[in-house]
C-alpha cells in the first residue's frame, strides 16, 4: 500500500543506519523472499510433477468405463459418479440445516447463551479431524442406523462435516445485509419470516453460494471420513441405488488411495490426482469470484 | 373478522418458521453430543479392560499377537513428534511468508503467492500422500542411505507442507489487522521498515499468529490419509528414521480387519485423539476470545 513511500524514506535515512542494522535487515528481508519463493516453488513442483506423471493417462477410456479384471481395464467412471452422488446428497442435508442455523443465529435468536452454545458446537465440529468423522459416521450411520457401508452413510457423514462451513459463510453474508433493509421490511408490516425470505436471504445469496462451493471442495478432497462409511466399491450405481442404504462406493480420493497404496497402480493414481487438482483449481477460482461479488 | 383470521394465520406461520430455525440451530449441538457420546461409549470399554495406564503408557502395540498387548504410547509420541517437527519447519517459513505477503510484496506478486497458498490449502490429502510416496519417500531413502524411506521423517516433511498454507493465511490476516499507527510510530522513531515489521507489527499480531500455529497443530495431528501413505505404518516407538504409526493411522490401518478387544481398542485410540483435538479447541477459543477483547 504505502510501501513505495516508506521505501523512499528508507533510502534517505540509509546513511544514518549502522552496518549491523542494515545487515540484519537484509537477512530478514532475504528470509521473507526465501519463504515466499519456497511456498510458490513447492506448489509449482507438486502440480508440475503430478501433471507430468498423470496427464498422459487421463484418457477417455479411463473416464468413461468401470474397472474390470476380466478385460484388464481400469476406469474411474463409478468413482466420478460416486463423488457427484455424495456431493448432492450431503448438500441436500447440510444446506437447509446450515442456512437455517445461520438464519436462526442472525435473525431470530434472542437468547445470548443459546447462541454461544450453538457457535461453540459449530466451532467444535469444524475442528474435528476427518478420521474421527469417519469413525463416528461408521458408529452412527453405518451401524446404529443400519445403513451399512453405503454412499448414503458417507454422504450423511460429510453433511455433518460441511455443516460448519455453510453456517459460517451464510452467517457472514447475513451480517453484510444492512439493518435498514430489515427495518424497512418490518416497518411495512412484513412478518419476520416474510422479511427473511424476501429481503435477507436474497441479499445473502452470494455468501450461500460461496459456502456451497467451499463445501464441494471439502467433499471432493475428503477421504479419511469415507473409507469406512462409503466404502471402497467400484461398481456403477444409478441415482436410486445411491440413496438406498447398503450400496457402497469409492469416491475419486478413496480410489486414488486404493490404486496407489493397495494396488501400486501409480499411473491411474496420478491420473486421478490430475483430475482432483483441476477440480481444486476450478473450486478456488469460483469461490473467489463468488466472494468478490459478495464484497461489492 | 377476516383480518383477525389472517393475522392469526400469519402468527401461526411465523411461529412455525421460528421453531423450525431453532430446531435447525440445535442440530449442531446434537451432532457434537452424538459424536462425543458414541466415541465415549465405544472407546471406554477397552480402556477399562486394558487398564488406563497400561493403555496410555504401554510401549508395545501387538493387537493381533496370540498374547496381545495394547500400549499406545508409540502412537501418542509419534503424533506429538510428527506435529512438532512439522511446525518447526512450517511456523518460521509460514510467518516469514505471511510477513512478505502482508507487508512487502508488490500487488501482482502478492496475488500470485496468495493464489499458490490457497491452492496448497485446497489440494486433497491423498494427493499429498501420493506425491510423498513417489517423491519424498524415495528421496529420503537415497539422501540418508536408508533401506526404506517410509518413516517419521518423510511423514513430518509431508505434514510440514500441509500445515504451511493455514499458518500463512491466518498469520497474514493477523498482520494486516495491526493498526497502521503502530508502524508509523515506529518508522517515525527511526526504525527501518524491516525492523518495524519484526519488532512492532509481528509482536502486535502475536495472538493471531499463535492462533494460526494452533490451527496448524490441529490440522497436523488430525491428518490421516497422507501420513498413512508415507509413514510406513509399523507400530514402533518413534525414531526419526523408523517406520511409525500416528494416532490417526493406527485407527485407520487396522479398522477394516479388526474384531473384539482389538476393535474396541481402536475406538479408544480415537477417543484419545478426540481428547487432544478438544484440548486444542479449548486453547484456540481462549486465544481468539482474548484477541476479541483487545
Amino acid at each position: 500500500m504505502d510501501a513505495a513511500g516508506t521505501a523512499d524514506l528508507i533510502i534517505t535515512a540509509k546513511e544514518k543506519i549502522s552496518v549491523k542494522r542494515r545487515v540484519k535487515g537484509a537477512v530478514l528481508r532475504g528470509l521473507m523472499y526465501f519463504a515466499a519463493a519456497l511456498t510458490t516453488v513447492l506448489l509449482a513442483a507438486i502440480i508440475g510433477y503430478i501433471f507430468y506423471r498423470g496427464v498422459p493417462y487421463v484418457t477417455w477410456n479411463l473416464l468413461s468405463t468401470k474397472p474390470s479384471l476380466l478385460d484388464d481395464n481400469v476406469g474411474i467412471l463409478p468413482n466420478i459418479l460416486n463423488t457427484l452422488y455424495i456431493i448432492v446428497i450431503a448438500l441436500v442435508f447440510a444446506l437447509p440445516i446450515g442456512i437455517g442455523t445461520a438464519v436462526y443465529l442472525n435473525e431470530y435468536a434472542t437468547n445470548k447463551k443459546l447462541v454461544r452454545i450453538i457457535e461453540l458446537a459449530t466451532e467444535t465440529l469444524s475442528g474435528i479431524p476427518s478420521i474421527i468423522y469417519g469413525l463416528a459416521g461408521m458408529l452412527i450411520f453405518v451401524q446404529a442406523l443400519n445403513f451399512g457401508t453405503s454412499i448414503l452413510a458417507g454422504a450423511l457423514t460429510l453433511a455433518v462435516m460441511t455443516l460448519p462451513i455453510i453456517i459460517r459463510t451464510t452467517q457472514e453474508a447475513l451480517k453484510t445485509v444492512p439493518d435498514s433493509y430489515r427495518e424497512g421490511a418490518l416497518a411495512l408490516g412484513s412478518g419476520r419470516w416474510h422479511m427473511v425470505r424476501t429481503v435477507v436471504l436474497p441479499c445473502a445469496m452470494d455468501g450461500i453460494v460461496t459456502g456451497i462451493i467451499l463445501s464441494i471442495g471439502r467433499i471432493v478432497g475428503e477421504s479419511a471420513a469415507l473409507l469406512y462409511t462409503a466404502g471402497m466399491a467400484n461398481e456403477i450405481l444409478n441415482p436410486v441405488k445411491a440413496v438406498t442404504p447398503g450400496n457402497p462406493g469409492a469416491t475419486l480420493t478413496v480410489s486414488l488411495y486404493m490404486y496407489a497404496k493397495e494396488r501400486g497402480q501409480f499411473n491411474v493414481a496420478f491420473a486421478i490426482a490430475v483430475i482432483l487438482l483441476l477440480i481444486t483449481f476450478v473450486i478456488n477460482v469460483s469461490a473467489k469470484a463468488a466472494a468478490r461479488k459478495l464484497r461489492k | 373478522m377476516d383480518t383477525t383470521a389472517t393475522i392469526k394465520k400469519q402468527k401461526g406461520i411465523e411461529n412455525f418458521f421460528h421453531t423450525m430455525f431453532l430446531i435447525f440451530g440445535l442440530f449442531s449441538i446434537a451432532f457434537v453430543l452424538f459424536i462425543t457420546i458414541f466415541l465415549v461409549i465405544s472407546g471406554v470399554p477397552a480402556i477399562t479392560k486394558i487398564g488406563f495406564f497400561k493403555f496410555i503408557f504401554g510401549t508395545k502395540w501387538a493387537s493381533t499377537a496370540s498374547n496381545p498387548s495394547f500400549g499406545i504410547l508409540p502412537f501418542i509420541l509419534t503424533s506429538v513428534y510428527g506435529t512438532c517437527g512439522a511446525l518447526l519447519v512450517s511456523v518460521p517459513v509460514g510467518i516469514f511468508c505471511a510477513a512478505y505477503l502482508a507487508k512487502m510484496a508488490p500487488g501482482p506478486v502478492a496475488a500470485v503467492v496468495r493464489e499458490a497458498v490457497d491452492l496448497l490449502a485446497g489440494i486433497p490429502s491423498v494427493v499429498y500422500g501420493l506425491f510423498g510416496m513417489i517423491i519424498i519417500v524415495p528421496g529420503v531413502r537415497k539422501l540418508f542411505n536408508l533401506p526404506d524411506g517410509a518413516n517419521l521423517f518423510s511423514a513430518t516433511v509431508v505434514l510440514a507442507i500441509m500445515v504451511l498454507p493455514s499458518i500463512i493465511s491466518e498469520s497474514e490476516t493477523a498482520l494486516r489487522a495491526v493498526p497502521k499507527e503502530y508502524e508509523e510510530g515506529s518508522l517515525a522513531l527511526g526504525a527501518t521498515y524491516t525492523e518495524t515489521i519484526f519488532k512492532v507489527t509481528l509482536p502486535a499480531a502475536r495472538s493471531g499468529v499463535l492462533t494460526s500455529v494452533i490451527l496448524g497443530t490441529g490440522r497436523a495431528i488430525g491428518e490421516a490419509m497422507a501420513v498413512m501413505m508415507v509413514a510406513g505404518n509399523v507400530a514402533n516407538m518413534p525414531g526419526i528414521f523408523r517406520s511409525v504409526r500416528f494416532l490417526t493411522t493406527a485407527v485407520a490401518s487396522e479398522m477394516s480387519y479388526s474384531s473384539g478387544l482389538q476393535r474396541q481398542a481402536l475406538f479408544s485410540i480415537a477417543l484419545v485423539l478426540f481428547f487432544f483435538i478438544i484440548l486444542i479447541n479449548v486453547v484456540l477459543r481462549k486465544l481468539t476470545s482474548k484477541g476479541e477483547v483487545k
